[in-house]
C-alpha cells in the first residue's frame, strides 16, 4: 500500500496494464515526451517505446478513430484527450462508430477502446477545460461512462475499463488530481464497472454524487449529521452508465430520502437520469420528493465566476436539510 | 503517353528583412517611416505587455497565459496590412494584432483574468473573440468572409492559427471550403515550430505547412515569421487577391515559440535551451530595431521614451483591469439566450438566494 494522488493512481494502472498486456498502448497529445500535461502518463514512453507511445499530431477526431481502428486490429488502446471539452471533436467517431460497432456487426466486432479525460472544474482554467459533459456521452447506447472519484477507485476502474471489451469513456475529475492522497494497493486492482460504492453508510437519507463532487457532498453531510444527530448514507456513482439502478433503489427503499450532487448543468443530466429510476422502481418510498443540487443551466463561466456556479457544500447542505424536513 | 506529370507545384518563400536589419531593396514595400515605426512599436508594446502578463499570472492576478514572445512579427505585420473594414479571426497568441485593431490592454487582461467581458472588442476593431478550441475559428473565417461578399462588402477576413491546429479537421475543411467558394481570407499560420511538447516535425509530414495550400487549389507562402516586412508583404498581396476575387491564399509564417507554451508548461521537459538559442538570435525586435537605426529612424533617446511609454500604457491598463467592476453576478443568466425562457429565470432566482450574504438581503439585486 501506498499514499498516492490520484494522478499516480492512474498511472500505476496504465504502468500495470501495459505490463500485463501487451496489446495495450496510449496515444494522445503531449502523452509521450511530456508525459501528459498533468503527468498521468509519467514513464510510459521510458518504458514501453515509442510504439506503444504515441504522441499524435493535434486531432481529437483522429486519435479516435484512429483507436477504434487499433481496438478492430486486436490492440487495446487508452487514448487521452487532454481536455473533455474538446472530446466533443471526437463525437462524431464516439457516437457514430465506437458506440455502434459491435452492433453493425451482429457481434462479431467490438471497440475495446478507453478514452479518457480531465473534465470539471475549479481549477481556474481557460474556456472549454472546465465542463461537466457526462450526460453527452451516457445518452450514447454502446458507451460506458465511467467517473472515479478517488485515487483508489480511478486506478481500479482504469484497470477494468482497459480490460473491458466495449467502448468506456473515463472522465477523471482534474479538480481531484493532486488535491487529496488515498491508500492504493500496490497489487493490480480491478473494480466492477456499473457498480455504484457506498462511501458513507446512514440510514436517514441517502445522497448520490461523483467526480469532484463527492467530496463537498461528504462536509456537508457531515455538518448535517453533527447538528442534527442523523445518519445520512453517501452513494459514490463511480459508473454514470449504465447506472447502478440496484443501489439507488435499495438507498430509497432503506432511507425514504434522497438528494442527488451534480456538477454538471441541472437539465437532462445523470441526475435526471436517476430520479426517474427512483419513480420507476420505489416512488412509494419516498417521502419527500428527490432533490437535484447542480450547476445551472448556463455556459460554464469562465474562471472568475466559476466558483458560485458549481454546487458548494453550502448549498448541499440546505439542500439535505430541506429533504429531511419536508 | 498514359504516364505524365499533370502538376508541378512550388512553395514560394520570402524575407524581406534580414538578422542584420537589411531590407532587400527589390522586395522592399516601400512603406512610410510612420509605418515602419508603427510597426516597431507595436511590437515593443506586445513583448512587454507579455512579460508584465507573466509577472501578473506568478503574482495570481491573471490565469494561465499564453505568451508570443518571438513571434510579434508574425502578427504585428499582418495587421499592418489590413483595412479597418477588414476581420481579424484570432487564435489566441496574437496579442500584438489584437492591440493594433486598437483592442485596448485592459480588455485583453479580463480575457486573461477569467472574465467574459474579455471578449467584448470595440466594434470597429473588426475582431472575433479568441478561440480555444484550436482550428475551430476557421471555418468561422470562411464563413465570415462569404457573408461580406454577399452583402456586398469590400472587406476580406485573416484568420490565425498555429501550426499543431492544421492536423485539425477543421483547418482542412475550411480551407478547401474557402477555395471552392473563392472566399476573401487570408489564412495565416503561427507556425512557431511547437504545439505544447509536439515539434513541428512530429505534426506533419509536410516539410511546409504553405504547400498544404495546394491541396485545396490556393496558392501557399512560407515567409519568414520573425520579419515583419515578409509577414506584411504576404498578407497585403494575399489581402490584394482576396478583394480581387481571386480567393483564398494561406501565408505560413515561420516563427519560433521563444517561451513556455502557457504558464501551466514546462518547456525544460521537452526541448533543450541549445535548441532555443538560435531563434533568439533572429528576435523579430533586434532586426527591426536595426532597420529603423539605418534609416535614421531610431536611437536610444526615442528607445527609451518608447519603453516608458509602453510601461505607462501597461501600468494604465493593468490598473483599469483591477478597478473594474464587475456587473452583478447573475449576468450570465442574461447570455445564454437573447430571452431567458422562464425555466432560466426561476434557476436565476434559486442562483441568487445561493450566494453568500443573499440570506441577509444584501450584496446582490
Ligand atoms: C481542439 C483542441 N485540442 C487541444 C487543445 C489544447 N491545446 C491548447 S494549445 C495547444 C497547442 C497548439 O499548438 P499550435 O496550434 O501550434 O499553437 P501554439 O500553441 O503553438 O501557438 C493544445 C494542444 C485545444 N485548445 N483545442
Ligand atoms: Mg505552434
Amino acid at each position: 500500500m501506498a499514499r498516492m494522488t490520484m494522478v499516480q493512481a492512474i498511472n500505476l494502472a496504465l504502468h500495470q496494464e501495459m505490463e500485463r498486456d501487451d496489446s495495450v498502448l496510449v496515444l494522445g497529445q503531449d502523452v509521450g515526451v511530456n508525459e501528459g500535461v498533468f503527468r498521468v502518463t509519467a514513464g510510459l514512453l521510458a518504458k514501453f517505446g515509442e510504439p506503444r507511445v504515441i504522441d499524435t499530431p493535434l486531432a481529437e477526431s483522429a486519435i479516435v478513430g484512429t483507436a477504434i481502428g487499433m481496438a478492430l486490429g486486436g490492440l487495446r488502446p487508452v487514448a487521452e484527450i487532454q481536455f473533455s471539452g474538446f472530446a466533443l471533436l471526437a463525437l462524431g467517431q464516439l457516437e457514430g462508430n465506437a458506440a455502434r460497432y459491435r452492433s453493425r456487426t451482429c457481434g462479431q466486432r467490438g471497440v475495446p477502446l478507453v478514452v479518457r479525460m480531465p473534465y470539471g472544474g475549479g481549477v481556474r482554467a481557460l474556456e472549454h477545460h472546465s465542463e461537466s459533459r457526462e450526460a453527452i456521452f451516457a445518452h450514447v447506447p454502446g458507451l460506458k461512462v465511467v467517473i472515479p472519484s478517488t485515487p483508489r477507485t480511478a486506478r481500479a476502474l482504469l484497470a477494468a475499463a482497459i480490460r473491458d471489451p466495449d467502448p468506456v469513456i473515463f472522465m477523471e475529475p482534474k479538480k481531484s488530481y493532486r488535491a487529496f492522497r488515498e491508500e492504493v494497493p500496490e497489487e493490480p486492482e480491478t473494480m466492477e464497472i456499473g457498480r455504484a460504492r457506498i462511501a458513507r453508510e446512514g440510514n436517514d437519507l441517502a445522497v448520490v454524487s461523483w467526480g469532484a463532487m463527492l467530496r463537498p457532498t461528504l462536509a456537508a453531510v457531515e455538518q448535517v449529521e453533527e447538528a442534527r444527530g442523523v445518519s445520512i448514507r453517501v452513494i459514490d456513482l463511480l459508473t454514470i452508465s449504465p447506472l447502478d439502478r440496484e443501489t439507488l433503489v435499495r438507498a430509497v427503499k432503506e432511507t425514504g430520502r434522497m438528494v442527488v450532487v451534480q456538477e454538471a448543468p441541472l437539465s437532462f443530466g445523470p441526475a435526471s437520469e436517476i430520479i426517474a429510476t427512483v419513480n420507476d422502481e420505489a416512488l412509494l418510498w419516498l417521502e419527500a420528493p428527490v432533490k437535484r443540487i447542480a450547476s445551472w443551466d448556463v455556459n460554464t463561466p469562465y474562471f472568475a465566476r466559476e466558483e458560485a456556479f458549481f454546487p458548494g457544500v453550502e448549498r448541499i447542505r440546505k439542500g439535505i436539510e430541506e429533504t429531511l424536513d419536508f | 503517353m498514359p504516364r505524365k506529370i499533370v502538376q508541378r507545384f512550388q512553395v514560394p518563400f520570402l524575407q524581406v528583412l534580414d538578422e542584420k536589419g537589411k531590407v532587400d531593396p527589390k522586395l522592399d514595400p516601400g512603406l512610410p517611416d510612420e509605418d515602419l515605426v508603427r510597426l516597431y512599436e507595436a511590437m515593443i508594446l506586445a513583448r512587454e505587455a507579455d512579460q508584465r502578463m507573466l509577472r501578473l499570472q506568478r503574482q495570481g492576478r491573471i490565469g494561465t497565459f499564453g505568451p508570443a514572445t518571438g513571434q510579434e512579427a508574425a502578427s504585428v505585420g499582418p495587421a499592418l496590412a489590413m483595412g479597418p473594414r477588414d476581420w481579424l479571426v484570432p487564435s489566441f497568441r496574437e496579442m500584438g494584432a489584437m492591440l493594433m485593431r486598437g483592442i485596448p490592454l485592459s480588455t485583453i487582461l479580463l480575457y486573461w483574468g477569467g472574465w467574459e467581458e474579455g471578449n467584448v472588442f470595440p466594434e470597429e476593431a473588426r475582431t472575433l473573440p479568441i478561440a480555444v478550441i484550436l482550428a475551430s475559428q476557421v471555418p468561422h473565417a470562411v464563413g465570415l468572409a462569404y457573408a461580406e461578399r454577399l452583402r456586398g462588402e469590400d472587406a476580406a477576413v485573416v484568420a490565425f492559427f498555429g501550426d499543431g491546429s492544421t492536423s485539425e479537421g477543421d483547418f482542412h475543411e475550411a480551407l478547401n471550403f474557402a477555395a471552392v467558394w473563392k472566399a476573401p481570407v487570408v489564412f495565416v499560420c503561427q507556425n512557431n515550430q511547437w504545439a505544447i511538447s509536439t515539434p513541428f516535425e512530429k505534426q506533419t509530414a509536410s516539410e511546409t505547412i504553405a504547400q498544404k495550400a495546394i491541396a485545396y487549389g490556393m496558392p501557399g507562402i512560407r515567409v519568414d515569421g520573425n520579419d515583419p516586412l515578409a509577414t506584411y508583404v504576404a498578407v497585403r498581396d494575399a489581402l490584394a487577391r482576396a478583394r480581387a476575387g481571386e480567393g483564398p491564399t494561406l501565408v505560413e509564417a515561420l516563427t519560433y515559440r521563444l517561451m513556455m507554451h502557457t504558464t501551466a508548461d514546462d518547456p525544460t521537459r521537452y526541448r533543450s535551451d541549445e535548441q532555443v538559442k538560435p531563434w533568439q538570435r533572429r528576435d523579430p525586435l533586434v532586426r527591426t530595431r536595426l532597420l529603423l537605426e539605418k534609416r535614421k529612424l531610431w536611437d536610444d533617446e526615442r528607445e527609451a521614451e518608447l519603453r516608458a511609454r509602453c510601461k505607462e500604457t501597461i501600468d494604465e491598463a493593468v490598473k483599469a483591469y483591477e478597478t473594474w467592476k464587475p456587473p452583478r453576478p447573475d449576468v450570465p443568466f442574461d447570455r445564454v439566450y437573447a430571452t431567458p425562457p422562464a425555466e432560466l429565470e426561476a434557476q436565476r432566482k434559486e442562483f441568487l438566494a445561493s450566494l453568500p450574504g443573499a440570506d441577509a438581503g444584501k450584496g446582490v439585486d
